[in-house]
This record gives C-alpha cells, sequence and structure tokens, in this order.
C-alpha cells in the first residue's frame, strides 16, 4: 500500500568506529589475534630449541631484536587487556550463590585476578629468573 | 473494506482482554478469536499497575471478610451478588495465574506471601515486589502465545461497533501502519479498553487510557453506569503524575503535612498507634485520603513546589533493605523523577485521578444490554467497586471478569447467532468508514486538537474535582458541550495514510470529550456525596434516593439521559464505613 | 522552575512524500525537569502536529518511547533535557525499518519473542484448587532479574550482531528464554533448545554487552546469554557421552 519501511543498513566494515564500547569490545576481540601469534612464536622457539643451541640463540636473537620487542610488548598488553575483560565478564556467565546470597561480582573477579598473580608469580619462579 | 471473519472479536489486549481471549480459547479451541489493540499487548496500561491483587488464600482471613471491606469500601454502591462472586473467583484466577508463571513474591516456607491494603481488614493482597500489573500482564501475554486460535491484530484502532437492531454483529477498526480500515465481522464483541483517566489533566494514567471502548459501546446503544465515580490515587508524583504505590502504605509507610504531622488522624482515621493498623490511617481506603489532602491544602497544611502542592510520604523508617525488596520500583521512580531517595527523604505526592470506577453497564456475566456485547476490566462497571475501589481489586477484576466474559462470549457463540444480514453490517462498517475519512479529509477547520483537549481537561478538573458543586458542575457541563460543538472544527494538519497519529489523537479526543461529558452530567444529577463522589452542597450520603446506579444513555446532540436503576442488595445492609480505631 | 532553549534535530520520514528520512530542528523551551518525551510531546502539541511516535505510561514500564538520542538507545520518558548539550539529535532506534519518523516496524521482535516458547511448560500438573506451585524466595531471585524486560527494544538496538545478522535471535528474546529455563516450576528448556540453542540462538552472540549496557531494567541479557551457553554445552555433552539420560 503506502507504507514503504525504510531500511537503514549498518556499515559492515566501520560499525564498530561509531561508538567507543563498539570499539572497546573490537580491541578486546583483536587481543586473541596477538595472542595467538605470540603463541605462534613460542612454538616456533620450541621448535628451534630442538634443533639445537645455535638455532635456539638465532630465534633469540630476532625475539628480542627491536621489531620482535615491540611486538611483545603489544602482545603483553593486549595479553592483559584480555584477562582484564574476561574477568569482568565472569561473574555473568557463573553468577555464584552462597548460602542463600548472591556473590558480589567484585569478589568474583578479585580471585580471578588472584590466582593470575599466583600462577604468573609460581610460572616466574619456576623459569628460574 | 477488508472483512476479517472472525467468531469472538476482543478489542483491548491489557490484562483483562488477554484473559478473555485465553479463557475462550480453552473453552473452545475451534472459536477463531481476533484481539484488536491500539498497542502492542505488553504497552497495555495494566503494565503500571503496581501494588497487588487480592484473593483470600490465607488462614486467618475469610470470604466474608473480602466480601464486607469490599462493599463497605464502595460505600455500598456494589452489586452485592457479583462481589459475592467475584471474591470467591479470585484466589482461583490468582493461583491459575501463579500455575502460568507469575512470579509471585513468596513466604520463606514457598507459599504465595500477602500484604496489607488500604480499605482491607486482613492482609490479601498478593504481590509481585511492587510491580504486580507488569508481572500478570507479560504473563498473560507470554501464556496467550500458547493458543493457535488467538490472533491478533496490534495497532489497530477500533472505531466502531456495529450494531445491527439491537444485535452487536463486530467492530471496525483502523489498521494503524496503512492507515486502512478493516470490518472485524463476528459472532461476539468483547470491549476490554480500560478507563478514560486522560479525560483530567493530571492522572497516573498513560497516554492510552482516552475511553475509546467505553464511548464506542456508550454511542452504540449500551448505558454507561456511574460514571460520577472518578478514583483519585492519594500518592503519585507532581508533575508527572506518575503513580506511587498503595504498597508502600502497606509495608509502612506514614503521610504528614508540612508541619511533620500525620494528618489522617483528623479526618476519622486514627488514631496514629498502634501503626501500621489495618484499615487505619494511610491504610484507609482512597477516596477518604484523598478527601484528606483537599481539606489540608485548604487549610494551608500543604507544602508548595513548583508541580501544585504536596504532602510527604516518609518511608526511611522502613529501612533500605525493606524498600530495597519490596519497593523496589518506587525507590527508582522517586530516584528518576523527582530526584529523591526514599530510604533518605520522604516523597513528595499528591493525589491524581487513577481509576474510573464508572464504565460499560454489565451484569454479572460481564454481559451488556447489547446482545453480542461483552466488556470486562476498567471499562465496564458490573458493579463490583461501587462508588470506591479498594486497591488491589482491580487486577484480580481482571481476570474474574475477563475470565467471565471470554467464557460467556464463547459459550454464545458456539450456539450461534442465526442469519445475519450482512448489507446491513456492511452498511454500517462504511458509514464507520466515512465518518472517519471525513474528518481525514476535511479542509476546513480551526480548532486544534491539543488546544480542545487542553480545555477539556481544565473543565474536568475545575467541575469534577474531588470535592464538585452545583455551579462548578453546571459550569463544566456546559463547557463540554461547547468543546463537543467545536469538536466539529477540528482540522488534520497530518494527511499521511501511514500511521496517522494526529488523527488517531483526534478520534480519541472524540471518545473523551464523549466520556467526560457522562461523567459531569452523571455527577451533576446525583445530589448526595458518596465515595469518591463528593458534593459541597450535599455533603451528606442519602440511601434513600440515591442507593442506585446512574446510567448515561447517549444522545447525539443533546446532554446524555441518566436515569437509575437498583443496586442489588444481599448480605451486607448499607451502614457507616468506618476506619481506623472506631472499626475495632 | 527555569527554561532552557533546547534545538531538538528530529529524523523525520513520511514514505508518502519522502525518497528517504530527513531531520528536522525545532525549536523548544524546556523545563529543567522536562524529558525528552515532554519536549517531543510540546512539538507534537504545539509545532508539528505530524510528528509521530509511540508513547504511554510516562514512567519506564512499558517500553513504548525508546528512541535513539545522540546516537544512544534510550527511552524518552527516562532520558532528561538537563543531561544534554543545547542540540539534541533524536532518530528512531537503529537496526529496525524506519515505518514513520521515530516509529519503528517492531515485527522481527515479536516473531523472535514469540518463536522462543516464552511461557511455562509445568514439570507437574496442578489443579487450581489444589494451590500454588510452591517456589520458596531463593528460587524466586534464581530468574527474578530476568522477568524484568519490559520488550523496548534498546538491547536490539544497541547489539552489532542483530545488526549484521537478520536471523540472531536477538537479547531481550534470549533473556526471556533463560528466564523461563531458570524457574523452578519450568521444565521446557528442551523445546526451547531448537530456537535457542542453535546458530541464529545463543552461538551467533559474541557477548559485545552492549545490550546489558543500555538495558533500562537492568535484565543483563548478555549474561542470560552466557549462562544459556554454559548450560547449553553441558546438555550437549550429556547427549553425546550418555545418550540414555535424556529425558
Amino acid at each position: 500500500m503506502s507504507r514503504r519501511p525504510y531500511i537503514r543498513e549498518p556499515s559492515r566494515m566501520g560499525w564498530w568506529l561509531k561508538q567507543s564500547r563498539y570499539m572497546r569490545y573490537m580491541m578486546r576481540e583483536i587481543s586473541a589475534l596477538f595472542i595467538g601469534i605470540y603463541v605462534l612464536v613460542l612454538i616456533v622457539g620450541l621448535f628451534q630449541l630442538s634443533n639445537g643451541e645455535a638455532a635456539y640463540e638465532a630465534f633469540l636473537a630476532t625475539a628480542e631484536g627491536p621489531v620482535g620487542s615491540t611486538f611483545a610488548v603489544f602482545a603483553f598488553a593486549f595479553a592483559i587487556y584480555h584477562s582484564y575483560t574476561w574477568f569482568q565478564v565472569t561473574p555473568k556467565a557463573m553468577p555464584l550463590t552462597l548460602a542463600g546470597k548472591r556473590v558480589p561480582g567484585a569478589i568474583i573477579i578479585a580471585a580471578h585476578w588472584f590466582g593470575f598473580v599466583l600462577i604468573s608469580a609460581a610460572l616466574w619462579l619456576l623459569a628460574g629468573r | 473494506m477488508e472483512i476479517i471473519d472472525t467468531d469472538i472479536a476482543i478489542v483491548g489486549a491489557g490484562g483483562a482482554g488477554l484473559r478473555a481471549a485465553i479463557a475462550v480459547a480453552e473453552a473452545d479451541p475451534s472459536l477463531k478469536i481476533a484481539l484488536i489493540s491500539k498497542v502492542y499487548p505488553m504497552r497495555s496500561h495494566t503494565v503500571a499497575a503496581e501494588g497487588g491483587a487480592a484473593g483470600v488464600i490465607k488462614g486467618n482471613d475469610s470470604f466474608d471478610s473480602h466480601f464486607n471491606d469490599t462493599v463497605a469500601g464502595g460505600d455500598w454502591l456494589c452489586d452485592q451478588d457479583a462481589v459475592d462472586f467475584f471474591i470467591r473467583e479470585a484466589p482461583r484466577e490468582l493461583t491459575r495465574i501463579e500455575h502460568w508463571g507469575c512470579p509471585w513474591s513468596r513466604e520463606p516456607d514457598g507459599h504465595v506471601a500477602v500484604r496489607p491494603f488500604g480499605g482491607m481488614k486482613v492482609e490479601r493482597t498478593w504481590y509481585a515486589a511492587d510491580k504486580t500489573g507488569f508481572h500478570l500482564l507479560h504473563t498473560l501475554f507470554q501464556t496467550s502465545l500458547k493458543y493457535a486460535s488467538i490472533e491478533r491484530f496490534d495497532e489497530y484502532y477500533s472505531t466502531d461497533l456495529m450494531v445491527i437492531n439491537g444485535r452487536c454483529h463486530g467492530v471496525t477498526a483502523i489498521e494503524m501502519r496503512t492507515g486502512q480500515m478493516r470490518l472485524f465481522k463476528s459472532k461476539c464483541v468483547i470491549i476490554a479498553t480500560g478507563g478514560a483517566g486522560r479525560v483530567f489533566p493530571f492522572t497516573t494514567n498513560g497516554a492510552i487510557k482516552t475511553g475509546d471502548g467505553m464511548a464506542m459501546a456508550f454511542r452504540a446503544g449500551a448505558p454507561l453506569k456511574d460514571m460520577e465515580f472518578v478514583q483519585y490515587h492519594p500518592t503519585a508524583l507532581p508533575g508527572t503524575g506518575i503513580l506511587i504505590t498503595e504498597g508502600s502504605r502497606g509495608e509502612g509507610g506514614i503521610l504528614v503535612n508540612k508541619d511533620g504531622y500525620r494528618y489522617l488522624q483528623d479526618y476519622n482515621l486514627g488514631p496514629a498507634d498502634p501503626w501500621p493498623r489495618n484499615k487505619a490511617m494511610e491504610l484507609g481506603p482512597r477516596d477518604r485520603l484523598s478527601q484528606a489532602f483537599w481539606h489540608e491544602q485548604k487549610k494551608g497544611r500543604t507544602i508548595s513546589t513548583d508541580h501544585g502542592n504536596v504532602v510527604h510520604l516518609d518511608l526511611r523508617h522502613l529501612g533500605e533493605a525493606k524498600i530495597n525488596e519490596r519497593l523496589p520500583m518506587v525507590r527508582e521512580l522517586s530516584r528518576s523523577y523527582v530526584g529523591v531517595d526514599p530510604v533518605y527523604e520522604p516523597i513528595p505526592v499528591r493525589p491524581v485521578v487513577h481509576y474510573t470506577m464508572g464504565g460499560i453497564d454489565t451484569d454479572i456475566d460481564a454481559a451488556t444490554s447489547v446482545e453480542g456485547l461483552y466488556a470486562a476490566g476498567e471499562c465496564a462497571c458490573v458493579s463490583i467497586n461501587g462508588a470506591n475501589r479498594l486497591g488491589s481489586n482491580s487486577l484480580t477484576e481482571l481476570l474474574v471478569f475477563g475470565a467471565r466474559a471470554g467464557r460467556n462470549a464463547a459459550e454464545a457463540a458456539k450456539h450461534g447467532i442465526g442469519a445475519t444480514d450482512d448489507r446491513q453490517i456492511q452498511a454500517a462498517a462504511q458509514a464507520a468508514e466515512d465518518r472517519v475519512l471525513n474528518l481525514f479529509r476535511k479542509t476546513d477547520g480551526d480548532e486544534s486538537i491539543s488546544g480542545l483537549r487542553r480545555e477539556m481537561n481544565e473543565a474536568m478538573e475545575a467541575g469534577a474535582g474531588i470535592y464538585r458543586s452545583e455551579d462548578t458542575l453546571r459550569a463544566s457541563t456546559e463547557t463540554l458541550q461547547q468543546i463537543r460543538e467545536r469538536y466539529k472544527n477540528i482540522l488534520l494538519t497530518d494527511k499521511s495514510n501511514v500511521f496517522n497519529t494526529d488523527l488517531v489523537e483526534a478520534l480519541e479526543l472524540g471518545s473523551m470529550i464523549d466520556v467526560a461529558v457522562a461523567m459531569a452530567c452523571s455527577a451533576l444529577q446525583r445530589k448526595e456525596s458518596r465515595g469518591s463522589h463528593q458534593r459541597l452542597d450535599y455533603p451528606d450520603r442519602d440511601d434513600s434516593a440515591y442507593l442506585k446506579h446512574s446510567l448515561a444513555r447517549y444522545s447525539a446532540t443533546d446532554v446524555p439521559a441518566i436515569d437509575y436503576c437498583d443496586v442489588t442488595i444481599t448480605n451486607s445492609q448499607p451502614g457507616e464505613r468506618v476506619y481506623g480505631g472506631v472499626g475495632e | 522552575m527555569s527554561v532552557r532553549v533546547s534545538e531538538l534535530e528530529i529524523l523525520r520520514y513520511d514514505p508518502e512524500q519522502d525518497e528517504a528520512p530527513h531531520f528536522q530542528t525545532y525549536t523548544v523551551p524546556c523545563h529543567d525537569d522536562w524529558r525528552v518525551l515532554d519536549a517531543i510531546n510540546y512539538v507534537k502539541d504545539e509545532l508539528d502536529r505530524t510528528l509521530t511516535y509511540r508513547w504511554s505510561c510516562q514512567m519506564a514500564v512499558c517500553g513504548s518511547c525508546g528512541m535513539a538520542v545522540n546516537g544512544e538507545p534510550v527511552l524518552a520518558c527516562q532520558t532528561f533535557v538537563r543531561d544534554y548539550p543545547q542540540k539534541i539529535r533524536i532518530e528512531p532506534l537503529q537496526n529496525f525499518p524506519v515505518e514513520r519518523d521515530l516509529v519503528v516496524v517492531m515485527d522481527d521482535f515479536i516473531d523472535k519473542l514469540e518463536s522462543v516458547k516464552p511461557y511455562l511448560v509445568p514439570k507437574e500438573e496442578k489443579e487450581v484448587d489444589d494451590g500454588e506451585y510452591l517456589q520458596t524466595p531463593a528460587q524466586l531471585a534464581h530468574f527474578k532479574q530476568y522477568t524484568a524486560c519490559i520488550n523496548c527494544l534498546l538491547c536490539y538496538s544497541a547489539c552489532p550482531q542483530y545488526a549484521l545478522t537478520e536471523s540472531f535471535v536477538g537479547p531481550a528474546a534470549l533473556a526471556l528464554a533463560h528466564r523461563y529455563n531458570l524457574d523452578s516450576r519450568d521444565v521446557g528448556r528442551r523445546v526451547r533448545e531448537d530456537v535457542v540453542a542453535c546458530n541464529s540462538g545463543i552461538w551467533e552472540c559474541s557477548f559485545v554487552g552492549a545490550c546489558s549496557d543500555v538495558c533500562p531494567k537492568s535484565v543483563d541479557p548478555a549474561a542470560a546469554i552466557q549462562q544459556t551457553k554454559i548450560a547449553s554445552t553441558g546438555d550437549y555433552f550429556m547427549k553425546v557421552l550418555m545418550p540414555w539420560k535424556r529425558k
């Protein structure tokens, strides 16, 4: 009839630039990319280790060089951001009720950070540094 | 015009309309149901009700008690056979909706909890936090989705009932998104369109409460009963008129004037202590509380604000935990709209129009005087509320009489309605369409919808407020008749067919004017004070002359003719309404 | 009470006259306690009768008045003019086709709401005269939050997945399914599974969380969906590892 509903299409490429909450979401998602690449770097390192000391030293030289270090800094920052955002949402995905009362989200998040720090410290010590 | 053939057409998809639709579907799944509403069902104003729904279930309660509270609360204008039926059905309907998933608040042992409410000797108000209407409506809507026989027509504005030779054969409605009129040809029609609070300027009611169903039935020959009885809810936020539930007083809230004094004790509702006490002080009936405010205002003891005079509703002594558990919505509303946190400060409140006791005259079977036409909910007047409704009886009423209307309409439809003259029905439908098209296509006229609406509101507030008198009512009635004439000069600015709210508001204004005239004229004729109808010139109740329902009959040119019919009295003889300490 | 002049830039669209939506500006003298809804009502009553929008309760419980104010989906009756600069941009909710002015076509949402079977599938049948199902306050608290949805569509408007993927069932519908799944009186998780736990259901959600951000009733649909993912994964493994246990 005289109806003609108008469809406003979102920008398929640029929708996430429209609001800060979408940009933060994309940063969170992209962090997985950086973490994934870093895992690959570790795997390559392991492989080079199995190829002998020379190969491993060569690997370390690349990994600790300017490009490698810059990447490592970004990867580390994204990893922390990834953990931060993950911990923030755990109370939503797994709400906890103890003795009839809802455990406040802040406590669940704090517990995750505590575990994170504990495990990181343990690994640091084990690595002998 | 497109014709939709159906068995039962239900106009209005709020609590009563949805309950009626489910009742028809359960009574006979083969019956086709057209559920027609001018808004999506979850927008219906049932959603805004807060406090609760009354029903006898606890050991300390009895049907007699609920019966007596209701009849006395209604100042003996209730039809007692209907009240008796209502209170007995109440717990069954409330349990039924619990079975459908309604999240009633509970006692520690898992049983449904009840809270005290105004005018009730024993606490019997079932509640779902302080959003009972919201939960009832959503439970009903979601449950209605189970039934394939219910076909919904959302955002269809109904305009006229098709009444041929005293029998209702359907209804015409505008499909709002296309502007096209449709004829719903049906064996029965149930009207469940709600009240008409928007006739007044200050109301808890949402924009949609414009009395369309009342006006449609009125014009089609069904009388409107007890229209002079309009309830003012004592506690609404100034400015917006947003409702602050009676439940806040049920939980122990108190009302104080500008001196911090609990003034209700000066109006036969005291003594102030012990508190809380059912049927006393802040738990008195709504009409008495609103009238007390009026007197306090006259004495200059109310607090002046930018939005008129207020009193204070103090909840501070309840404590944050109790407020968050029992009255979370009250806290939210108060903070959002008046910037007051009830945990720390008292809430400014004043009486505003809330409920229409009057409505389409129906009997105990939800049937009107027009064959095939039923009505239920706030738009109807059975009457179980009489001259003043007790809080929490209305939500229950939606369920009890919505179901009753549905079952009876289904029964009537099953038996068939004999031969129908399709030509006559279509001619009536065409006349309805022409009426709307004439308004739509008019190019001359100088009256504005918003201007006329405002003048109607002002006339009602001035003449038919909490306290009325002969001269104010006469003046208002004259003004309203003039407004009725001037309405013919309305000019629409919006000429689109697509979702034309200018047109819908114009039609709603027409409904409101018809309803307002009925209210004012009925009030003018009732020369006594009873319940929520208070006359300064006739301050006493006059049972010998006025223990009767008023019946307003529509006239196209003149004021409605008002006559009277008897009230059905069974067990409770008219007595004195006693609240407070005297009632013990 | 002071009055401040606001400029409302409102997106208009009349399909009978307009090729596409366009902005129109109105100058409105706003009182300091006005909401955007009050300003819009002023426009309609005093300036332009053709302005079209939905509203009713004006107390944030009916869900009618959702619209985008300065790009953010909000309820107009709960959004105060005093919190905004002088120029305010008002548009219909994103991600829905525009019917007329600020009125969007809600059909898709209604269909999806209905598709999740949002009604109680009782554990046991009970006669009305046998009284209510028992439910402790703790059991009620378990699902209560998810009953609060007023169907205002703000979450659909904020959700980028819904924007990009037409078939996504969406936050409110999935939260409502979760409400019933958590209700101690209900055993309907199986019957809702097909619509809820499929690729267009919970698995389309990537936990952006915008829905929960904009929800005026703190329903937290994002939480509902993640919890459903966990429950559904558990169901899946049960089905695969212990098929005999499925009722």
